[in-house]
């Protein structure tokens, strides 16, 4: 039902390249997002997630088709229309490193973000609020430079600068791919969190099945630029209907562990 | 920053060299006894107790001309130098980040600069340009020197570009502005540094190059000037070798310890080459 | 019967005046037959093990200890000299990243050859190419390979030629490291299958294999190593470290794991708070004992010793005490 859609795309089209070069790396994409839940778009190198994930953002221009967002038509708004756009969606990227100005302390980049929020706020206590919501302190992250974190602590503080924003939709590209597993569920849960306590919802682009599986609400499957399944998680881990998504899930190493 | 406490040995040496060089070139005028053009002397008279570097075909001293060239030439490679790396900084930056139409017609427009022998555009400059003047040489070359900069720097923030951090400061609310002064410049300080280091030598080398021909700037004795006349008046074969050696030696040592510089700070920004040394 | 064991592995990498620990007193045996797994988080050293069984350590690593045995011959891991004659030959490296590892400029064959003749200067072109040939029939690939370049051949191909060519000079032990990190699951797939058909058909004796990926080892080694700073905590038989791990790194790291499978739903899996131990200093004790909640006073002071039971064997004091709670009754 169209009320509970917070972001559905129709048709969506990315084309690089010419004529014969051409790459269709997103190919007529039909996504909907649900309010209030975590959606995981999996698809292993070369499905388009990425590519999605940033015409989602509006970091890149589709080829074709058309983005709504809470009803309205967000295709191809610039300028002062996309900064309102990026208030209410943001994003944490794969790379928990290149994801910061190296030379700057966290405290300035997290203070970046303060451009698109109104002149007065106080943008201290927002970050320090931010920040420990995802269980960092702020006297001691804010002053440190980048190289002095932890990978996790890393993309744990990317996730406070997008939190700064209160967007409404959250979309984390390969947020976790790389941090060891034993950080990766922090992570992972601090994004449930966001889901149950604040009512986010959560795009979680992944190629792992398994993480996916744990966290998200619904399961959008992608390859070679198209959606070929979607359904509740429980669903399409257990009663897989398409070929592909049957031959992910067998070829997905397990653990064999009796529960 | 840390990492300056890396530089090698020869840092130090090249730059000691060349700040000497420049202090003379800067305090020498103002001590000096005469002015550069003055006929105090005997013509070619070898280095003595009168003249330390001896006096050339008029009886100038040659000691007086080589403080004066010495300033001339810093001055118009100076001023070469900066022209020439705020021109290609600008248009490198312009056609990296916008990349499409813009970066064809700047990119197309440096092909041509580079493919065209600089020499031959100063000379060209130089002619029908009607002055003389040390200001306007220096701006020529400097106007002429900024493709390979522009080059460089373009290839870099077009790649930089694609970075996360790029992405995030555009998610922020960053500006096209803003993102190139807080996000990518601050990436290539390293490399415009080297490219001002190198383009300060090339332009004191162009300027050697037009003075020989003739080219010269007027009025003032520059280190190529020193050159032209020690090699008209045949000072080499006529045995007069303070005449001709003296910018020989100075031109030598300013381009070679400033390659010297540029190197060095090639080891400090460039980790790789550090650790090669440092893993021992 | 023992193929490789690797005794006392100590080394460190020198950086200016800093020392960083590496690796402390690492020991294996690999069984002729088997993959032997190492699994561990980023840190914990298995790369570097891989460098130095490979004997192929980086050039700022220091080995100050260890002994490799292999095939007959006693390797002493201290003096890097020494082993240059086994290296490709005994033991071989399938390293990270491989597919990216082929030279674009060269036909497959001409790498064979070089390959080939670094172990036997006189061999002849002609010879190596039908060494070659054999080899890359036995992965089925075609004889046609031998005169491609890298990217005529598709990934998968590509994936097969670098371990083909890894594999040559008949090494009896061969070392992955992360082979299969970058890889697509189905890639994933393809490489498990590929490397444990190199093992049953004879091809190398055995292989370790080393990863982050737990769940990849249980389904492809039969016994698995799990390293923590530097240090090997425990080991044991796939089935029984998935099934019942001792050590508490090893349980919280299994915990971790997420797989599509029925139970990962549903409940609230813990992580591991905190991070590894800075190897910059040396450890006294235990190296998980600040993030280990069974942790004890002596955990801190006092190195646990690697206990043997059976097939399996721990370094943690409460496997000890358990032993000994045992052997009392």
């Amino acid at each position: 039902m169209p009320d509970e859609e917070l972001l559905r795309t129709e048709g969506l089209v990315k084309v690089f390249g010419r004529g014969k070069d051409e790459v269709r790396a997103v190919d007529g994409v039909d996504l909907t997002l649900a309010r209030g839940e975590v959606t995981a778009l999996v698809g292993q190198s070369g499905s388009g997630k990425s590519t999605l994930g940033r015409l989602l953002l509006r970091l890149m221009d589709p080829s074709a088709g058309r983005i709504r967002f809470d009803g309205r038509d967000v295709t191809e708004v610039r300028g002062a229309d996309r900064r309102d756009y990026w208030r209410e969606v943001q994003a944490v990227f794969q790379d928990p490193f290149a994801a910061f100005h190296q030379y700057r302390r966290v405290e300035a980049t997290l203070a970046t973000a303060l451009q698109l929020l109104p002149p007065g706020t106080d943008g201290r206590a927002l970050m320090e609020a931010s920040l420990a919501s995802v269980g960092l302190d702020a006297a001691e992250t804010l002053a440190k430079r980048p190289h002095e974190l932890s990978g996790g602590q890393r993309q744990r503080v990317m996730l406070a600068r997008a939190l700064m924003l209160q967007p409404r939709l959250l979309i984390a590209d390969e947020a976790t791919s790389m941090l060891d597993a034993s950080v990766r569920v922090t992570v992972l849960n601090l994004l449930a969190d966001l889901r149950d306590e604040r009512g986010m919802t959560v795009l979680f682009v992944t190629h792992d099945l398994g993480q996916a599986y744990y966290l998200a609400d619904r399961i959008a499957v992608m390859h070679r630029g198209r959606i070929v399944e979607s359904g509740p998680a429980e669903r399409i881990v257990a009663e897989p209907e398409h070929a592909y998504t049957r031959s992910l899930l067998a070829d997905v190493p397990k653990l064999h562990r009796s529960a | 920053m840390k990492a300056l406490k890396t530089l090698p040995p020869r840092f130090h040496a090249a730059a000691a060299v060349f700040l000497l060089i420049g202090a003379a070139g800067v305090i020498g005028p103002l001590v000096a006894p005469a002015a550069p053009g003055d006929l105090l002397g005997p013509s070619f008279q070898p280095p003595g107790a009168d003249f330390l570097l001896g006096t050339d075909h008029l009886g100038r001293s040659v000691g007086i001309q080589l403080v004066h060239g010495i300033r001339t030439s810093l001055y118009i490679g100076l001023l070469a130098g900066i022209a020439g790396t705020v021109l290609g900084v600008l248009i490198g930056t312009l056609a990296g980040y916008r990349g499409g139409l813009v970066d064809e017609i700047l990119m197309g427009l440096t092909n041509i600069m580079i493919t065209v022998p600089a020499i031959i555009v100063l000379l060209l400059l130089s002619i029908s340009l009607d002055t003389r003047s040390v200001t306007v040489m220096g701006v020529c070359i400097g106007a002429v020197s900024w493709p390979w900069t522009a080059r460089a720097v373009r290839s870099q923030i077009a790649s930089l570009r694609q970075r996360e951090h790029v992405d995030i400061a555009r998610l922020s609310g960053s500006r096209t502005w803003r993102i190139i002064a807080v996000e990518l410049l601050p990436y290539m300080m390293s490399y415009i540094v080297m490219a001002f280091v190198i383009q300060l030598y090339g332009a004191i080398l162009a300027e050697a190059a037009l003075s020989l021909l003739g080219l010269g700037p007027a009025g003032t004795a520059s280190l190529g000037v020193m050159l032209h006349w020690a090699i008209a008046w045949e000072s080499i074969r006529g045995g007069q070798w303070w005449v001709f050696l003296t910018p020989t030696v100075f031109i030598t040592a300013i381009t070679f310890s400033l390659l010297l510089v540029q190197s060095s700070l090639d080891t400090v920004f460039n980790p790789r080459l550090r650790d090669g040394k440092a893993a021992r | 019967m023992t193929l490789a064991r690797l005794t006392g592995l100590t080394a460190h990498y020198a950086a200016g005046d800093a020392k960083f620990h590496a690796l402390d007193d690492v020991g294996l045996d690999v069984q002729s037959g088997q993959i032997l797994g190492v699994v561990g988080e980023s840190g914990c050293g298995k790369s570097t093990m891989a460098s130095v069984l490979s004997l192929n350590p980086g050039p700022s690593l220091r080995v100050t200890s260890g002994t490799l045995a292999i095939g007959g011959k006693d390797v002493d891991l201290t003096d890097p000299a020494s082993h240059r004659p086994l290296r490709g030959g005994t033991v071989a490296l399938l390293p990270q990243g491989a597919l990216n590892a082929l030279n674009p400029t060269r036909r497959v064959g001409a790498m064979a050859h070089d390959i080939l003749a670094a172990g036997d200067k006189r061999i002849k072109r002609a010879e190596s190419l039908r060494r070659t040939a054999a080899r890359l029939e036995a992965l089925e690939l075609p004889p046609r390979v031998l005169r491609a370049y890298p990217h005529q051949l598709s990934g998968g191909m590509r994936q097969r030629v670098v371990t083909a060519l890894a594999t040559l000079r008949n090494p009896r032990l061969l070392v992955a490291d992360e082979p299969s990190s970058a890889l697509d699951v189905s890639s994933q797939r393809l490489l498990v299958d590929l490397l444990r058909r190199l093992v049953s058909d004879g091809l190398v004796e055995g292989i370790v294999f080393i990863t982050h990926d737990v769940a990849l080892l249980s389904e492809l080694a039969d016994r698995i190593a799990v390293m923590y700073a530097g240090r090997v905590v425990e080991e044991a038989p796939a089935r029984d470290l998935v099934g019942s791990p001792r050590h508490p790194y090893s349980q919280a790291l299994l915990a971790s794991v997420l797989v599509p499978e029925p139970g990962t739903r549903g409940r609230r899996l813990a992580g591991i708070p905190g991070s590894p131990p800075d190897l910059r200093a040396p450890i006294a004790g235990c190296p998980f004992e600040p993030r280990c909640e069974h942790a004890m006073d002596k955990c801190a002071v006092e190195r646990p010793p690697r206990l043997v039971t059976g097939p399996r064997d721990d370094s943690c004091w409460r496997s000890v005490d358990t032993e000994e709670a045992a052997h009392a009754r």
